[in-house]
This record gives structure tokens, C-alpha cells and sequence, in this order.
């Protein structure tokens, strides 16, 4: 037994269980777990088992192409990589937005946040919670009364419609080829749904994929498409035009009215569908309040949607910024990217060198040489891993930590800090989610705490998206049709060297972009994302991580099947492919070429 | 698709086991046919391929990407993703999606291949890295690279979604430090049909998956392997903005008022004129908008090594590669001059770009 500095006790004495694949998540992902002999989780690792090297590849680059190439470290949370970097470059060169730019990136990242929380609870998370093989047991009109009882506004709710989506899963569950959800749990004991509510949460399934293709309309015109929309370093690449000529290739009233109707449609989903899931579904799992972790000792939330281009003070931010360490609720720290004490990267138990041991370093001096090796008590193989050695390095994630401090980010953060720093909308939210549910407000530091602040900061996300829809179209019927500041869009008005931090709430967490500019050249580029933050490894101190941290003390019904494990974690709703990018500031060679 | 595994059902009977009607299967049929961009003719062609044919098992599998493939995908309107893997295929593995993981997804996996040998159509996102023994990308504790190779063993045909399986994307632009390496330079002994873009149109999957369905055959592939149907044709070709284009109104700077008149995007570095792709036809999210609508240039992510072409700012200059776009400066200048001298010099540019395209399809079947 080995107690961590961060509070939690670790036990790898009993038996080794192997998550690998880990699915239903962006990227790829390994856990492993000891649980004793009640079924007990009590000791977690988890690794990251990618790396695509992105950061090697921008430096040298030209400044203003960074966001393409940052914003294809992650498809899922499309378009919040972008965001960053074109804030991380402006932030170096001192380019200032105009209002309406910051109003439609305002508008897409909380579209995005929309989108990405309701196709990761429906699409990603649900099939923890809810079993549709079980929904074939459900009547339909039973169904209907649940759903008009859940939520009394959703049109979608008659008899006959619960009937014909039954029908259709019937047919497909006998055709025997269950796609999807082949191999799945279905007779875990861990599913506690009645078949009608199963049965609601799996036709929400299919409506909120039919949904969630119009949400993203919205990048699709002010960006030109999605996945990977378009970005631009001094505003928006969109013009407004709603008098003049040519009018049809601009944003245009047409096009406002598209925006408009689709806010619309969000604000009705999360009202009528997303919420009163969370609600129903936790319901039925009120007594499963596994998970915390990290949640109640030390949160991060760099902040984001600034009410006024420019302005990235924290009390001018919509989502709250601050730090929470040793679970003290009372005071909230400010944070400063900057700073080269607070955000450091560590590197002891990751695949990477620093040459040092124990040593930490700030992004704008981030550095990474790769090295591959396994422990001595891991098993297997270097190309064949049966069990790994968290005693060693064990995972393509750095350890990123504030002040030294192991930290949670994300809805869930950021919802903490919101509450504890007394945000209004985000305490009322958070009180009306607890008496609704009877629940204490101890209940937040869970698994399903953070299920349910990210439905609420859905709803929240909602209402903003329509508030800066709102200050936009005031903006332009007062004149301003300015989307773009181009003053130093040329290089050749830059500084010879420069340097600046981006940062965002990704749907995920907090996000920071740190760049150095030369010669008009990127110099060195470093991303500090969510997913690092959340499942970063131990570190040099023993601390351990979010994701780790949450899975302990959680019994598991059936531990040769994961979906406690599965539960726990997809509620940080992971993403790999964003945790795993680092650059080497010297450029060296970073291994030889073995071709296979 | 040879039917010889007996239990692989017509996508006929299974859409009607799912109780949709002979009058919405019709309508699905013309649906389709308008999809591809086929005429009404056909759709009785895919009615009776529909009811004959077997519903195809796919393995779905990840390497080092980001995800914006199966994200695209799931956008599809024409048809709906839900249709597409309730009643369509049988998605048998995808990690990004299935329920199971940990051993019970690998066992998913490989039933999937022992069952369907030689009839599963195996659909790839992302590439293998090859460096530090492909553990740069790591699933079930082995090499990405050891698991495409193993599915791709007894597949009945690839498909390399999106830039990175196509040509590398992003993580093999210069340096490339994990060596990521695109799909068909790993497998070689398969038919491969490209997909890229980053990502590409939801529609443009879903069609080639669809046109497999339902003609029973490969898409004719253009000599890169990409569906000719939807990759034949530069954007500038279709662009809207072409007419400016011809005129010589371009946008001078962001947000100037040529940018709100909608003139084109050609001197801010658009793409459009060396990219093949159907954005400007089918465009994107159901037809809403693309890159160019939206005032940003094509930034050209259908194209090989489009992350190492210089700034996505820099003008177009290669004309090799294109021909007569690279005048587009004197054009606009004979427009703003002399009208009817402008409009002959595009007729004679005209006859000349169709004489150098032919050098360069020579070149290029050279090359190939």
C-alpha cells in the first residue's frame, strides 16, 4: 500500500485487469487496474498510447497557418485548437478583434461545446448507463407516459413513435449482426434502467444523431464547413453584407436566420431532451457515486467567451476561470499562463526525456525528446504489452501540473470553480440540478457529477449562444460590419521575435496554446490540452492523475467486465489524439526510420 | 458481394424487417440515385440491387488521426448515419463507437474476420506510424500497423478515409517524426478506394459506401485511386466565384469590400484552382455552405502533401499544375482595361488550358 502525496491510497497487490482498447473515446487509450478480492479498484493507470508529433512539425511554419494545423490535432472538439492558436498569435503580435469577430467565434465555440456534449452523452457515454437490448422488454406506452412525465414539452412522445423505434431495434437485434453493439454488457448487472426508460435513452440515441448534423451547421456558415472549419488571425474570414451587392456570398439575413433558427434548436433539445435524460437516467443511479477523484481536491478553468473582444479579464469571462487546490472551496486562485511557476510539464513516468529527473518546465520552454521504454516489471513484450510498470514510464502523456498540483479540468472544473466563486447562472443551475434531484451538493464529485454539469453547461452554453447572436445583429444594425482587423496581417509589420499564450474552455477543459514567434517563423509551439491535464501519469512526487484518482475505491459487479471502468472514464470524455503533442525546441531528429 | 455466407440477408429484406414499406424503400432507391447523381432511370437498377444483394459486414479501425472522419460521417444527410449502420452495413468494429472494449472489442474484431473472410469491407481512419516499431500508435498493447495488417488480410476491399489514410495528413507533413504512413504504401495487395480530405464530405462517404452497395462493383477510381464520380473536377472548375475569377475581381484584403461583394478568393491563397474535390458541387453539411462561401480560400486538404505547399496564403503560382489561373492577374487587368479584348484573351487562354491539360494528363500517365 502506498499512500500518494495528493491523498489517495494505492494497492497493486491484487489482480491485473487490461482495458485495451479502451473505445468510445477520440484516439487510443490503455487501463489498467488491481482490484481486491471484493472486486474493489484499488490502484489505476492509464496511458495514452499515441503520439502524432504536431508540434515538431508546426515549428518553422508561418504563424498565421498554426490554427490549421493545431485544429487537425482533434476532430471531435473541431474548431477549439483553431480558436487557441489564432488567440495565441494575436496575443504575440498585439492584434486586436473586432466586436463582430469575437462575437461569431463566441457563437462557434459555444456551438461546438453544444454539439460536442450531446453526441458524447448520447453517442459516447450512454451505452454505460443505459442497455437497448434491454429496451426491447419495454411497453411502448409505458414508455410514453415516462417520457411526457420526464419531459412534458418534447413533441416526440406519443406511443406509436416509441413503438416503431422498438420495431426497428427488434428486427436489428434479431438479424443477429449487432454491429455496434456486439460484445456488449448487456446482462451486467451494473445496467439498473427499467426497459421503458432504456427504451427512451436509446430512441434519444438516434434523435440526437439526426440532431446533432444541423447543430453544426452553424461552423458551416461562418466557416465553410465542419469538421475543421475555417479560422482567421485577426477576426473572422466571413464578411457581413446585408445591404450591399453580392450580398449572397456573405452573411447575409438568409444566413442570420440560419444561425438563429439553429440556436433555436439547441436551446429546445437540451430543454426538452439532454437535461431531463441526465436527470431521469441519474435517477436511477443515485446511489452509484463513484468517481470524485480529483474533483473535490483540485480543479482548474482557464475561462473563455469573453463578453468583449479583447478583454480575457476573468470577471468579463462567461465561463469562469481560477484554481482550486486541497479541496478548499473557499478560495479560489487566479491563473496565470504566464507564469513560468503555475503550468509546468513533467515527464518522470511519461515516454520523454528531459535529461533530469523531477524537473518541470513551463510551455514556452516545453521540450521533448521521445523515449519508448517499458519498466522492469512490465510484461511482455516492447511490441507485445501485456502489463505495464506505472513504476516506470508508462505512458505518450506528459504530466502537466499547477503549482505542482495534479489537476481536473472540464465541465466538472469548471462548474466547481463557477460555484465556488459564486457565478450566478452556474450556482442556480447546479442548486436547481441538486433539489430536483434531492441530492447533497457532495453528490458533484462524482462520476455522474460530471455527466450532469456537462448537461447543464450544454443549457448554459445555449443561452449564450444566443445572447451573442443577439449583441451581433445589434452590432451590425448599429453600423459595424467589421470582421477582420488586418493592420498586421503582413509579416513584415511583426517584431523580430515575439511570444504569447491562446487559451480556451475546450469542451473537454482547459486549453492553452503557448507560441514563440522569429523572424516571422514559428519557433517553438506547445499545446497544454484537457486530456493531459486529465489523464496525465504519475509524476517525479508519486501524484496522480484525474483519471486515475477517479477509478479507485470503485466496486466493480463483474471486474473481467469493464463497465464501471468505462463509466468512470468516458466522463471525462477522453480525447487522445489532443493529449499527446509536444515539441522538440531544437528540432533535433527525433528517432531513426525503421521501415517495416 | 458473393453471397456464401447464407446468413448475410439482402439489404432489401432487412429494411423491410425493419417494417419500412415497399413505397419508402422506392423512395430511399430514388433518394439514392439522386445522391450519386444518377438519373431517375436507374433507381429501378437499384431497387432490384438492393433487394439481391447482402448487407456487408465493415470493420472499422483508428490509427494516428484525429477523429474527423467518423465525425464527417456521422453528419451524413443523404443517407442518414442512423440508416447507415442500423440498416445499411453492419458496423461490426469501429472503437470510436462500439460498445464493447478491452478484450470483448478485440474478440468483436476478430469474429468479424474469421466469420466474413473475404466479404467485410475494411474502412481505415487515421495511418500507421512506423517508427519505434509502430508503438507510436498502440492498440492492445501491439503495433497499430500488426492490426491493419491482420484485418486487412481477409478484407474484400479498403477504404482509406480522409487525408491521413489517403496520403498521411497532418502528422506526416515535414518532418514526419513517427514516420506516418499512408494506408496503400503498408497494404499492397488489396483494392484501395481514397477518400480524402480532411475530412472529406459526409456525402461523398456515404456515396462511395452506397455506389459499393449498390452497383456490387468499385467506384471507377481516377489513377490516384480516388471515386472519379466526386474527385474528377477541380473546385475552381465549379466554383460559384468563377465568373469573378474570369472578370479579375478579386479579393484584396480580409474583409475589404470585394470580400463582401463575394469576388474570388484567388490572390488570399485559395486552393480551389489545383484541388480536386466536390465542394463546390456537393458541398457541405447538406449543401449549407464551403470553405469559399464562407470567405476563407480551399486550403486544398484533398491533395497530397497540401500541408507542405507553402503558406495556405500564399497565391498559387505552380502552373504546371494548373494552367491558366496563374494569369489571373493579367486577366483581371485586360477585364479592367478593354472588355472585348479581355473576353478574347480568355477565349485564347481557353483553347490553351485545354491543350496543356492534355500535356499534363500525358505527363501524369507517364509519371504513373
Amino acid at each position: 500500500m502506498v499512500s500518494t502525496p495528493n491523498g489517495f491510497d494505492l494497492d497493486n497487490t491484487g489482480k491485473r485487469i487490461v482495458v485495451d482498447p479502451v473505445t468510445r473515446i477520440e484516439g487510443h487509450m490503455r487501463c489498467e487496474v488491481n482490484v481486491d478480492e471484493q472486486g474493489v479498484i484499488r490502484n489505476a493507470v492509464s496511458t495514452g498510447t499515441m503520439w502524432r508529433g504536431l508540434e515538431v512539425i508546426l515549428k518553422g511554419r508561418d504563424p498565421r497557418d498554426a490554427w490549421a494545423f493545431t485544429e487537425r490535432i482533434c476532430g471531435v472538439c473541431t474548431g477549439t485548437h483553431a480558436l487557441t492558436s489564432v488567440r495565441a498569435v494575436e496575443d504575440a503580435l498585439g492584434i486586436q478583434i473586432p466586436d463582430n469577430a469575437n462575437s461569431i467565434r463566441n457563437i462557434m465555440q459555444l456551438n461546438l461545446q453544444i454539439h460536442d456534449h450531446i453526441v458524447h452523452f448520447y453517442h459516447l457515454h450512454a451505452l454505460d448507463w443505459v442497455n437497448p437490448v434491454n429496451a426491447l422488454k419495454a411497453d411502448p406506452k409505458a414508455t410514453s407516459e415516462l417520457q411526457q412525465m420526464v419531459s412534458p414539452s418534447h413533441p416526440l412522445s406519443s406511443p406509436g413513435y416509441f413503438r416503431d423505434v422498438q420495431n426497428r431495434l427488434k428486427k436489428f437485434v434479431e438479424s443477429g449482426q449487432l454491429g455496434l453493439f456486439k460484445n456488449g454488457y448487456w446482462d451486467n448487472p451494473a445496467y439498473k434502467l427499467p426497459p421503458e426508460a432504456d427504451l427512451m435513452a436509446t430512441t434519444h440515441y438516434l434523435e440526437a444523431l439526426d440532431l446533432q448534423k444541423e447543430v453544426v451547421k452553424v461552423h458551416t456558415i461562418f466557416g465553410g464547413k465542419n469538421p475543421h472549419p475555417n479560422w482567421l488571425v485577426g477576426g473572422v474570414p466571413c464578411p457581413i453584407n446585408v445591404d450591399g451587392v453580392g450580398g449572397v456570398g456573405a452573411i447575409n439575413m438568409e444566413r442570420l436566420n440560419m444561425v438563429e433558427s439553429i440556436i433555436n434548436k439547441c436551446i429546445e433539445f437540451n430543454k426538452n431532451v439532454y437535461v431531463p435524460d441526465v436527470i431521469a437516467i441519474g435517477g436511477f443511479y443515485k446511489n452509484w457515486l463513484y468517481g470524485g477523484g480529483l474533483s473535490s481536491k483540485a480543479c482548474l478553468a482557464y475561462g473563455d467567451i469573453p463578453e468583449n473582444a479583447n478583454d480575457f479579464s476573468a470577471e468579463q469571462l462567461h465561463l469562469p476561470r481560477g484554481a482550486i487546490i486541497n479541496g478548499d472551496l473557499s478560495t479560489v486562485y487566479d491563473v496565470d499562463p504566464r507564469d513560468p511557476e503555475q503550468v509546468q510539464e513533467f515527464v518522470d513516468h511519461s515516454w520523454y526525456e528531459y535529461g533530469e529527473p523531477g524537473k518541470g518546465l513551463h510551455p514556452w520552454d516545453g521540450e521533448t525528446s521521445p523515449k519508448f521504454e517499458l519498466g522492469p516489471n512490465a510484461k511482455g513484450t516492447r511490441t507485445n504489452i501485456k502489463e505495464l510498470d506505472e513504476g516506470a514510464k508508462y505512458s505518450w502523456i506528459k504530466a502537466p501540473r499547477w503549482k505542482g498540483h495534479a489537476m481536473e479540468v472540464g465541465p466538472l472544473a469548471r462548474y466547481i470553480v463557477g460555484y465556488a466563486k459564486g457565478h450566478e447562472e452556474i450556482t442556480d443551475q447546479v442548486n436547481g440540478l441538486l433539489r430536483t434531484m434531492d441530492l447533497p451538493v457532495d453528490a458533484l464529485f462524482s462520476t455522474l457529477g460530471r455527466t450532469a454539469a456537462r448537461a447543464l453547461e450544454s443549457e448554459y452554453c445555449g443561452r449564450l449562444q444566443k445572447h451573442f447572436f443577439d449583441k451581433l445583429v445589434t452590432n451590425i444594425k448599429n453600423g459595424d460590419s467589421s470582421t477582420a482587423n488586418v493592420e498586421k496581417w503582413d509579416p513584415s509589420t511583426w517584431p523580430a521575435e515575439a511570444k504569447g499564450v491562446g487559451m480556451t474552455e475546450a469542451p473537454r477543459g482547459a486549453l492553452g496554446h503557448w507560441i514563440k514567434i522569429k523572424d516571422g517563423r514559428i519557433e517553438n509551439y506547445q499545446c497544454v490540452v484537457p486530456t493531459t491535464w486529465n489523464g496525465s501519469p504519475r509524476d517525479a512526487a508519486g501524484n496522480i492523475g484525474a483519471f486515475e484518482a477517479s477509478l479507485l475505491n470503485t466496486p466493480m459487479e463483474r471486474p473481467e467486465e469493464p463497465v464501471e471502468i468505462l463509466r468512470t472514464l468516458h466522463s471525462f470524455d477522453p480525447c487522445l489524439a489532443c493529449s499527446t503533442h509536444v515539441m522538440s525546441p531544437d528540432g533535433d531528429e527525433l528517432t531513426t526510420v525503421k521501415v517495416r | 458481394m458473393t453471397n456464401t455466407e447464407g446468413q448475410i440477408e439482402t439489404f432489401y429484406d432487412v429494411m423491410r424487417r425493419q417494417g419500412i414499406t415497399r413505397r419508402s424503400f422506392m423512395k430511399y432507391c430514388s433518394l439514392t440515385a439522386a445522391a450519386l447523381g444518377l438519373s431517375p432511370s436507374f433507381v429501378p437498377k437499384i431497387a432490384h440491387a438492393m433487394e439481391t444483394k447482402p448487407r456487408t459486414p465493415v470493420i472499422w479501425v483508428h490509427g494516428l488521426e484525429c477523429t474527423c472522419c467518423s465525425e464527417s460521417f456521422i453528419r451524413s444527410a443523404h443517407p442518414l448515419a442512423k440508416d447507415v449502420v442500423l440498416s445499411m452495413i453492419s458496423l461490426d468494429y469501429d472503437d470510436t463507437l462500439m460498445a464493447a472494449a478491452g478484450h470483448a472489442a478485440e474478440a468483436a474484431f476478430e469474429e468479424t474476420i474469421e466469420k466474413y473472410k473475404g466479404n467485410y469491407i475494411l474502412a481505415v481512419e487515421g495511418n500507421p506510424p512506423l517508427n519505434e516499431d509502430g508503438m507510436f500508435c498502440i492498440t492492445g498493447g501491439k503495433p497499430f500497423v500488426e492490426k491493419l495488417k491482420h484485418a486487412a488480410k481477409d478484407a474484400k476491399a479498403i477504404i482509406s478515409w480522409g487525408a491521413c489514410a489517403s496520403y498521411g495528413c497532418v502528422q506526416a507533413a515535414k518532418p514526419n517524426p513517427t514516420q506516418a504512413t499512408p494506408v496503400h504504401k503498408v497494404i499492397t495487395d488489396k483494392p484501395i478506394i481514397k477518400v480524402p480530405g480532411c475530412p472529406p464530405i459526409a456525402e461523398v462517404m456515404t456515396g462511395v459506401i452506397t455506389y459499393m452497395l449498390t452497383f456490387d462493383r468499385l467506384p471507377e477510381l481516377d489513377r490516384q485511386g480516388r471515386p472519379a464520380m466526386f474527385y474528377s473536377q477541380r473546385i475552381h472548375d465549379k466554383c460559384y466565384r468563377r465568373p469573378h475569377f474570369d472578370a479579375g475581381q478579386f479579393v484584396e484584403t480580409w474583409d475589404d469590400e470585394n470580400a463582401r461583394k463575394g469576388y474570388c478568393l484567388y490572390k488570399m491563397g485559395c486552393k480551389g484552382p489545383t484541388t480536386y474535390n466536390a465542394c463546390s458541387t456537393v458541398r457541405w453539411n447538406e449543401g449549407v455552405s464551403f470553405p469559399i462561401q464562407s470567405g476563407h480560400g480551399c486550403i486544398g486538404c484533398s491533395e497530397d502533401g497540401f500541408w507542405d505547399q507553402g503558406s495556405f496564403y500564399d497565391r498559387v503560382t505552380d502552373l504546371t499544375q494548373f494552367g491558366v489561373e496563374a494569369n489571373a492577374d493579367k486577366v483581371g487587368l485586360a477585364a479592367a482595361g478593354v472588355v472585348g479584348a479581355g473576353v478574347a484573351a480568355h477565349a485564347a487562354i481557353s483553347a490553351l488550358k485545354t491543350a496543356q491539360r492534355k500535356v499534363q494528363d500525358n505527363k501524369k500517365k507517364e509519371e504513373a
